[in-house]
């Protein structure tokens, strides 16, 4: 999900990049050394996760899997998705240097939300487990819709039906990201529940086997 | 899966300094995102049309590149002249397309035109790898140059990973279609995908410390002087100084 170049106006641009700039900070910030090579694959997974396409009825879409990010980074996700961003515009110049902070911030600000609101639920069983799970990646695609109508939207006021239909396209988007989202955190839990921050029961040295 | 089409090449602006490259793009890509003078953009255009033959790109690929960006155009040319408020230019039945609208319309397209295919000329007529290192040059925090790198070299990796994973579940006469069955399939896919990239990760991080990772990455590219180095440095600020004065005067 991106606003491809040409859009926006400068106001968007730059705040956009200037909360991206925020954001990567914060994420880098709380990543040291022994994290970057975690992250930096993690990238590639995440990367390599927009490229699956999954059918909806005759038709089919890529997965973003933006909540799955966050729930498994929390902060993070800023850097991570920027890396992932580039390596989309220079593989295949989705979007290119004027957008990528407001890319940035479209992905990644829903990611850290969805962290910290259903983050804390995951580590529970049954029922809350999965209900967070689904909200988090559903609602991680609703924020980023929203946050991608506001971009045109204050670019200029009369994009509000653009706007509006990007938003519709993704309805199917968010209730299939949700159910992914849920399969994929029920998986994780069972085979490797410390890629789930919020999931520690044990000190997680105690799994460690080297 | 995954390839870098425009990054072998022995033009001359695969041979021009990448961190000017990158500064080049930057500035004109800004210069023309921020203008709305129709003649400016159509100037935009072909400037960044000649930057993509002095960079001798492939014109089947660059073409399937910018109609990518097309879906979103397709939309925005469909509902923006109808809804956008000024003179109507045309009306069908209920339907007025206003002038500003349609005017609006070709601004976003010459703007994403020029932008990607400058973009494409400059920017992805180079490794990843030399990217990196470059924006390293350029200032940009060596964490995240080197979170780009990792990410970089472990996209291939990955994305064979995936395709192994996915030639098993079809062994497995696994058939998508619009389903649950499918979604989960998918789900336990990916959450393979996430599970094996991150126990690859510890085995990189260890490989990493033993030989000595302090927190460098090292380049051994190296850039001599070219002519095309001030050429091409001069050439864009030109431009992008007679596109603005085109859109404060023009």
């Amino acid at each position: 999900m991106h606003i491809s170049e040409g859009y926006l106006s400068a106001a968007v641009l730059i705040s956009g990049g200037g909360l991206a700039a925020a954001g990567t900070a914060i994420g880098l910030k709380r990543l040291d050394y022994d994290q970057i090579a975690q992250a930096g694959i993690l990238a590639s997974a995440f990367f390599v996760a927009s490229l699956v396409h999954v059918p909806i009825g005759p038709a089919n879409i890529h997965l973003i899997l933006n909540g799955l990010l966050g729930l498994l980074l929390g902060w993070a996700a800023f850097p991570v998705i920027l890396a992932a961003l580039l390596l989309q515009a220079v593989f295949f110049q989705y979007g290119g240097i004027t957008t990528l902070g407001v890319n940035t911030v479209i992905m990644a600000a829903p990611a850290v939300a969805v962290h910290y609101l259903c983050g804390p639920w995951i580590g529970r069983n049954g029922w809350r487990c999965m209900a967070s799970a689904f909200a988090g990646g559903a609602g991680a695609i609703v924020l980023a819709a929203v946050v991608m109508a506001a971009a045109l939207y204050f670019t200029d006021k009369q994009f509000f039906t653009v706007a509006a239909t990007a938003v519709a396209i993704h309805v199917p988007i968010m209730v299939i990201e949700g159910v992914i989202t849920l399969f994929c955190v029920g998986f994780l839990k069972k085979v490797k529940p410390e890629l789930l921050p919020h999931n520690v029961v044990q000190p997680p040295q105690s799994r460690e086997v080297v | 899966m995954i390839e870098e089409l425009f990054a072998d090449g022995r033009s001359a602006i695969h041979r021009t300094d990448p961190a000017l490259r990158v500064a080049a793009a930057t500035l004109f890509s800004f210069t023309a995102a921020l203008i709305d003078h129709v003649g400016a953009l159509l100037l935009a255009v072909v400037f960044a049309a000649g930057l993509a033959l002095a960079a001798r790109l492939p014109a089947r690929p660059l073409g399937k590149r910018l109609a990518a960006a097309g879906g979103l155009l397709l939309l925005v040319w469909v509902v923006l002249p109808l809804t956008y408020d000024g003179q109507p230019l045309l009306t069908v039945g209920p339907l007025t397309a206003s002038r500003e609208g349609v005017r609006l319309c070709l601004v976003i397209t010459l703007k994403t035109i020029a932008i990607l295919t400058a973009f494409t000329a400059l920017v992805a007529t180079m490794h990843l790898a030399t990217l990196g290192h470059t924006l390293h040059r350029l200032g940009v925090p060596a964490k995240l140059v080197q979170l780009l790198l990792l990410a970089y070299r472990y996209a291939f990796v990955i994305a064979h990973e995936y395709q192994r994973l996915l030639r098993a579940a079809r062994m497995r006469n696994f058939r998508p279609t619009t389903n649950l069955h499918t979604y989960k399939t998918y789900a336990y896919l990916v959450g393979m995908l996430f599970v094996r990239a991150s126990e690859r990760a510890r085995r990189v991080h260890l490989a990493m410390k033993c030989r000595g990772f302090n927190g460098r990455f090292h380049s051994l590219d190296s850039y001599q002087a070219t002519v095309w180095n001030p050429l091409l440095g001069a050439a864009v600020v030109l431009v992008s100084i007679v596109l603005t004065a085109m859109h404060w005067w023009g």
